[in-house]
């Protein structure tokens, strides 16, 4: 089932790229469909058919205004930090805990928090995350982890889980 | 209408461009220079990726834009944690000025942070 959801993303892709209808264009892009979903299928997400759920699609629509804010102010605090003449940096790797569980819950948990305000991972181990942190405000697991993750994992643990 | 907001946000992203370039040159390590370079200058592609789906509309080019930029999205943070565990492993020495090394503690035998003077 999980493949030929694969080979439809794959195959509607490539007609967005190529917009144009004519066989030569749709022969090429099956072939080169089915090879992805034969390589790559195996990495897809179980059960994809939980994605069409409205709730998920719901939350994922809110998801995306918070994550571009959160992006912008990312861009505007480094814009602070490389202008200000006294270079204000204070960078350290710290450890956080997530409480989501899956995986894929967990790569978008660690690539917003890589586009997100002075932060960037290094490294998820089971249920904890390596930050590396330009402006170190707590060691603690605890206190790090709310001021790091809490944003992101409300909307995370409502999509994926 | 949509043609000065499309080039308004095509120089928003070449602004932030600059930013992460000037970025890469005055941060000290690796690590904060990956930062500096991966936020910047994602944000910034994107801007001038949607910019130029604002001016172009639904055409070829316009969805060929657009389509880069969530790819950007989605592939840049991944090349920075690799580049940053890749760093780690090989053992580049963090700035002086940092303050913790969780990582190294954990999983190196010891914080990489730099003690020399310079």
């Amino acid at each position: 089932m999980r493949y030929i959801i694969y080979f439809i993303i794959a195959f509607c892709l490539w007609l967005l790229l190529t917009l144009n209808v004519n066989l030569d264009h749709v022969i090429v892009g099956v072939i080169v469909a089915l090879l992805g979903t034969v390589v790559f299928g195996g990495y897809f997400t179980k059960k994809p058919m939980k994605f069409l759920q409205l709730h998920r699609l719901f939350w994922i629509i809110i998801y995306i205004p918070v994550f571009i804010w959160y992006m912008f102010k990312a861009n505007i605090d480094v814009a602070y930090r490389v202008l200000h003449p006294e270079r204000p940096i204070k960078p350290g790797i710290v450890k956080i805990k997530t409480s989501l569980k899956s995986d894929i819950a967990k790569v978008f948990l660690a690539n917003s928090i890589t586009l997100t305000p002075g932060t960037m991972t290094c490294e998820i181990e089971g249920e904890y995350l390596y930050i590396h942190w330009i402006w170190v405000q707590s060691t603690e697991i605890e206190k790090a982890s709310k001021i790091i993750a809490s944003p992101f994992e409300k909307y995370l643990r409502r999509i994926f889980e | 209408m949509i043609s000065p907001i499309g080039w308004i946000i095509i120089w928003i992203g070449v602004v932030f461009d600059i930013l992460g370039a000037i970025g890469l040159v005055r941060f000290p390590d690796v690590y904060n220079r990956l930062q500096a370079s991966t936020k910047c200058v994602t944000l910034g592609t994107f801007g001038i990726m949607v910019g130029i789906f604002l001016l172009k509309g639904f055409t070829p080019m316009g969805i060929k834009a657009l389509i880069c930029g969530v790819f950007l999205l989605f592939t840049s943070p991944v090349a920075a944690h690799a580049l940053m565990k890749g760093s780690l492993h090989f053992g580049t020495k963090m700035w002086k000025g940092t303050v913790v090394d969780e990582y190294g503690k954990d999983k190196l035998g010891g914080e990489q942070i730099d003690k020399k003077e310079g």
